[in-house]
């Protein structure tokens, strides 16, 4: 029995830390998005991750960012395990699988696929991009809240932590955008204005309209790769699921394919 | 035509559609198989459930679907069948305008015929140029800028031999250039599919049309930020537009911002047949309003007006489509369709 709950113990550990993981191009965890097909704790301690991405074409610095992600989440384990972490069914998968056995890092196998590719600049990008979306969100479930435009930007960290919303989007995104905030500008102080631009600037109320715009379209852009990948990824489990050659479409209409990750979007 | 429920005939020209051939005898290599299958998934997910085909008909379906989908069961008036060669996928190519002008033949009134030339291909791209338009006379060509060629994994449309090309294009006549920006494929270190190079192009060449299909999503800022300043840049709804079905208010978001950035004037409907059939699209487009507050925050509306003009009559201008002739001619040229 010790065994066993020991096990358990591990098992969640190992998804909430693999939760940890966000797909860089969307700000979603990879565990939401379905991607980690399989994660188990063996009888040795080690893990295995199966990851899997929605398109064979899904763009590849985009694995290779996820992949170092779960290599870091991985590295965090309390029990410090082997681990193998297999990437299936994309377009670069062979070489990465390669690679990782070879025991590279991931900024060797990048660097030789992707020759002139700077993957800090692009993790500083994609961070950019969260940190508007999750501000945006937050800033439009104040308003429908009936703050003014000058309630909201007066606001400090102290009264940003005591604002509730219903359950949603805002509600969802709030803690997740004071993590992005205080991982940006680590020295700020409580009662400075929780929201500023990504370089730090302060937007006046008057400019808050034009500024929500522009959050908008960097949002507009990230949902169009979420609901397309939530859509894809729905389909090629259902593919998987199907063990007698492909569904045909009595398949799809008499429901026998199997659902396992419905899109929510 | 597609006749609205109160009654009103709405002229429809398709300006994205495709004649292909995916099937598995065709796929030259696994990336074959992949595309159509990414184009599969594609289709599974984002079509209403009764719209759904099954694989094998959608990696090859015959010249009667794509008629009866159309024209028959589908509103379109006119269809602008587009050309994408694929050949390191594809041993006979993926949708040839071979095969295009074949399907066209039957029914010359119902179909625009667009080439495609890879500017890669050097002199000889341009000599193919010329022969699309001594043999099939093509008024638009579609550029797939990921497309493979050899040890090339895309190009640019500011690249100096596609200058050349579109210099020739500008001089034969060949004035609609459709350009695929659409979803993430195939960027490794370089984005084949940024839209920026729309920009200059389109700038230094005032006498061709660019249209955007896709809408340069998921770049839809920087796509509506050129297509502002350009006079000549115009956005293609295909991929965007069956976004309608599965999240409604978020294509509400896209087409307020192609509405307040273009204007009702520079947007073009787009089924991307196969992978979506435009009878649905056609009807949840006309049954459509932009949920309130995204209108009022953008102060646009999507009127019957606007959507007449994006169904048809501004693909109608860019292909000198005189509208009334159109429709003589196409009630004098009953379709017949092989008994099932």
């Amino acid at each position: 029995m010790a065994t066993a709950s020991i096990s358990d113990g591990r098992e969640k550990e190992l998804w909430r830390r693999l939760g940890e993981v966000n797909d860089p191009e969307l700000d979603e965890p990879v565990t939401e998005m379905g991607f980690v097909e399989r994660a188990q704790v063996k009888g040795d301690g080690g893990v295995d991750v199966d990851f899997r991405l929605p398109t064979y074409w899904c763009s590849p610095n985009f694995a290779f960012l996820m992949l170092d992600g779960v290599r870091k989440a991985l590295d965090q384990l309390s029990w410090s395990p082997a681990y193998c972490v297999k990437l299936h069914d994309h377009m670069f998968a062979d070489e990465v699988n390669r690679g990782l056995e070879a025991g590279k890092t991931f900024g060797d196998i990048f660097a030789e696929l992707a020759d002139d590719q700077d993957l800090g600049a692009l993790r500083e990008t994609f961070r950019m991009k969260a940190f508007k979306r999750r501000q945006e969100a937050v800033l439009r479930g104040l308003k429908a809240h009936g703050l003014t435009a000058w309630e909201i930007l007066g606001m400090g960290l102290p009264a940003y932590d005591v604002a509730r919303f219903e359950p949603g989007e805002a509600a969802r995104q709030k803690p997740r955008y004071r993590a992005a905030l205080l991982e940006r500008f680590p020295s700020r102080r409580a009662d400075d204005p929780v929201f500023v631009t990504w370089d730090g600037q302060q937007v006046s109320p008057t400019g808050l309209p034009a500024y929500l715009g522009e959050l908008r379209a960097v949002r507009i852009n990230m949902e169009f790769n979420g609901g397309l990948c939530r859509g894809l990824k729905h389909t090629r489990y259902k593919e998987l699921g199907v063990v007698d050659g492909e569904p045909t479409l009595v398949d799809f209409i008499l429901d026998r394919v199997p659902d396992r990750a419905a899109p929510t979007a | 035509m597609y006749r609205t429920p109160e009654g009103k005939d709405i002229f429809v020209v398709d300006g994205h559609t495709h004649f292909w051939d995916g099937s598995p005898e065709n796929q030259k290599n696994i990336h074959g198989k992949q595309f159509i299958e990414c184009f599969y998934a594609y289709h599974t997910g984002l079509s209403p459930k009764d719209q759904l085909w099954e694989k094998s008909k959608f990696e090859k379906y015959s010249a009667d679907d794509l008629y009866r989908d159309l024209f028959i069961d589908g509103p379109d008036d006119v269809a602008i069948v587009q050309s994408t060669y694929l050949r390191d996928f594809y041993k006979n190519g993926f949708n040839t305008i071979e095969r295009n002008a074949e399907v066209a033949k039957r029914y010359p009134e119902r179909f625009i015929v667009n080439g495609a030339f890879d500017p890669r291909d050097g002199e000889k791209a341009l000599e193919y140029i010329h022969f699309l338009k001594e043999t099939y006379d093509v008024k638009g060509v579609k550029m797939y800028t990921a497309e493979w060629n050899g040890a090339s994994k895309g190009w640019k449309l500011t690249d100096p031999d596609a200058y050349k090309c579109f210099e020739l294009c500008d001089k034969l006549g060949i004035r609609n250039i459709h350009v695929h920006k659409g979803p993430t494929i195939i960027p490794l270190s370089k984005d084949a599919f940024d839209v920026h190079d729309v920009d200059h192009a389109a700038t230094d060449f005032q006498g061709l049309n660019w249209i955007v299909e896709h809408c340069g999503l998921p770049r839809l800022d920087d796509f509506c930020w050129i297509a502002t300043q350009e006079t000549n840049v115009y956005g293609g709804l295909a991929v965007a537009l069956p976004f309608i079905h599965a999240r409604p208010r978020y294509f509400g978001e896209v087409i307020a911002e192609l509405l307040f950035w273009l204007g009702p004037e520079k947007i073009l409907f787009g089924s991307d047949y196969a992978i979506w059939t435009p009878r649905w699209l056609v009807e949840k487009f006309w049954a459509y309003q932009i949920p309130e507050d995204i209108a009022a925050e953008r102060g646009v509306q999507l009127t019957n007006e606007i959507k007449e003009k994006i169904l048809g009559l501004n693909a109608a201008r860019l292909y000198n489509i005189d509208i009334e002739a159109k429709k003589k001619a196409l009630a004098s040229s009953p379709f017949s369709i092989a008994a099932e």
